[in-house]
């Protein structure tokens, strides 16, 4: 019966696992494919050579990569000891109060980002909501923090934060209050059961939001375009721009690819170290 | 209440709100003992045990251990310990692990962490194979014995322990009572337990607690307790029981007449002016037969009869009430519901509380 329910649940899944092969993997292959494509082709029908890749090292891509991820670390490092106390106060101490949080950080989702990310501009800028005001009252201005790598990372967190604190809620709420009062009984200090019981507890909804953030940080370019006004590019925007402005899919390719290596091979290695059904609910 | 006690709880009031959850509870305990503290859900003993091991505040009243005032030391700084209900066991960490915390965060060496480890497996008779062990491979009694350990290894001067059996089926928490007993006479430290089993505080306890409504109702030997209660409560919280509403006149003659008083018992059973209870527990009341004769009788019918295992307990219908009576099975009744029958029992198998009727 139970090989029979096996057999019948492959088979149904069938239809849906082939689709959602093709819809991801096609594209993925296409794009492996004309990574290795000379430069400023549009067919794959050409011998495959690895000019691309040369580029992105002599032409400089690699320091919009690394700024890229210099910059999703730091706002992910940034997330991380900013929604600790937020999500740990909704897991553990809010109560009913969390749903209120809850709200309010959903909410901001349903605008999208590009235009929350112009709000800020608004209101940062010289001029703006802020120092517009400031200098209408006291007759001095200020120079605008736009434009700069600071605000970019302040972007960052801002768009990203649900990604954060919801996996770490989660994560924190799997942390049982009787392990934390046992050592704390057992004569542990306060720093000491956050780093010898709650941080490796909850370490499936730090991996997992760790992870969504800096992912998604990464990959963005908003944040680089409309508050940073460019003054660093971000990795997206070159591969955009390849594609489009630059009409060089290989080129486009190949620095996609080296993304997708660097990310897809960081989130299996976080992935594997973690208990992932557990924050899923499928144990306990 | 001796001033030798080890540790000696003051008047401790604890108020949630305008809950009062201890009304004035005075307690002494030796070193040394095991003592357990009974009670049923919501009579304040679990927030008792909080209060000792410092996770909660006492809202007034003293705490003192061994001379010392404990009760605004916080709970990491107390040298008390104590084993969950639930155990508490680290699930991210190893059995070894488990049982090391303690001594890792007095900085202890890794090679004495280890030994002390696995002298603690030995006295709770896991293999050594368990040190390297996850937490989620053991089974319900050795998880059980991994806490303790892991409580032993702090070296607490008193461990406390709040139900930590109650989760346990019966025939592992029969072992594990008699096994904690053993540990207990072993290491001579002093255990403070916490149930609502009277058979677990039996089984294990020198001296027993009752606590009622956020108050102790009695503290004694558990003989004492069972033969001697202090209340209606206590007697009906020990077990069966069978209780007459009794007074007497001002030379302690009993007034009741529906118990059918031997003539001329000049026995004194019973205080001058008594208003109150008297008390007999179901195993020392008879079947009366031909010719015999006790102190109290009462004839009744034979209401129902139920088996408790080793013993029988019938229900007999008499004008005093339903009385309760237990016979080993061996001494089982040839009768059955609805036969007439008399029951007696003797004065110096009753008991008198002074207790409301």
């Amino acid at each position: 019966m139970n090989a029979l329910d096996r057999k019948l649940g492959f088979l149904s899944s069938l239809p849906l696992t082939i689709l959602l092969l093709i819809s991801f993997l096609a594209p993925m292959a296409v794009v492996a494919l004309f990574s290795v494509m000379p430069a400023k082709v549009f067919s794959l029908a050409n011998a495959p050579d690895f000019s691309s890749y040369s580029v992105f090292l002599s032409q400089g891509y690699y320091k919009s990569l690394l700024w890229s991820l210099g910059m999703a670390l730091a706002s992910t490092c940034i997330l991380l000891l900013l929604c600790w106390p937020l999500a740990y106060g909704m897991a553990k101490v809010f109560g009913r109060f969390t749903l209120v949080i809850t709200i309010a950080v959903v909410m901001s989702l349903f605008v999208s980002e590009n235009i929350r990310l112009f709000g800020w501009v608004l209101t940062l800028m010289k001029g703006g909501l802020i120092e517009g005001h400031w200098r209408a009252f006291t007759g001095n201005g200020f120079d605008s923090p736009l434009y700069g790598v600071g605000i970019i990372v302040f972007g960052l967190v801002y768009v990203y934060l649900p990604f954060m604190l919801f996996p770490l809620a989660q994560g924190i709420a799997m942390v049982p209050d009787d392990t934390r009062q046992a050592a704390y009984d057992l004569g542990a200090t306060r720093w000491q059961v956050l780093w010898q019981i709650e941080i490796p507890l909850a370490a499936p909804g730090i991996v997992v939001g760790s992870l969504l953030s800096f992912v998604l940080a990464a990959g963005a370019l908003a944040e680089s375009k409309i508050l940073g006004g460019q003054a660093v590019i971000a990795f997206a925007d070159d591969i955009e721009t390849a594609f489009t402005f630059g009409q060089n899919w290989p080129l486009g390719s190949a620095l996609s690819i080296i993304m997708i290596a660097i990310i897809g091979g960081l989130a299996l290695f976080g992935v594997s170290k973690v208990d992932l059904d557990a924050i899923m609910g499928r144990k306990r | 209440m001796s001033e030798k006690a080890f540790l000696h709880l003051k008047d401790i009031v604890k108020k949630f709100g305008n809950f009062t959850a201890l009304d004035g509870v005075d307690l002494g305990i030796h070193k040394g003992e095991f003592f357990t503290i009974v009670g049923p859900s919501g009579s304040g003993k679990s927030t008792l045990i909080r209060l000792l091991v410092g996770m909660d505040d006492v809202t007034t009243g003293e705490i003192h251990l061994n001379g010392k005032r404990i009760d605004q030391t916080p709970a990491n700084l107390r040298p008390t310990c104590m084993v969950f209900q639930s155990l508490a066991l680290f699930p991210h960490m190893s059995v070894g692990q488990n049982i090391e915390f303690p001594l890792k965060l007095r900085k202890e060496s890794p090679a004495a962490r280890r030994t002390r480890a696995l002298e603690l497996l030995d006295l709770l008779r896991l293999p050594q194979e368990y040190y390297d062990k996850r937490i989620s491979q053991c089974s319900g009694g050795e998880k059980q014995r991994v806490a303790l350990a892991r409580a032993l290894a702090f070296n607490p001067e008193i461990l406390f322990f709040d139900e930590p059996l109650s989760a346990l089926d019966y025939r592992l928490r029969k072992t594990l009572e008699k096994e904690l007993k053993d540990l207990h006479a072993r290491t001579g430290k002093t255990f403070v337990y916490i149930t609502h089993s009277l058979e677990e505080a039996m089984v294990m306890s020198d001296r027993i607690a009752i606590m009622k409504d956020g108050c102790i109702e009695q503290v004694a030997v558990a003989d004492e307790i069972y033969g001697k209660p202090v209340s209606r409560f206590v007697a009906e919280f020990m077990g069966e029981v069978n209780l007459f509403p009794i007074s007497a006149d001002a030379k302690g003659t009993l007034l009741s007449d529906f118990l059918l008083v031997k003539n001329c018992l000049e026995v004194n059973v019973v205080p001058p002016n008594a208003q109150g209870l008297l008390m007999v527990r179901p195993e020392y009341v008879r079947f009366v037969n031909d010719g015999e004769s006790y102190d109290f009788n009462l004839s009744g019918q034979i209401h129902g009869e139920y088996a408790l295992g080793s013993r029988i307990q019938y229900e007999i219908e008499t004008t005093a009430g339903i009385i309760t009576v237990e016979k080993l099975r061996e001494d089982r009744l040839n009768a059955s519901n609805g036969d007439a029958v008399t029951v007696g029992f003797n004065s110096n198998c009753t008991h008198f509380i002074c207790d409301a009727i």
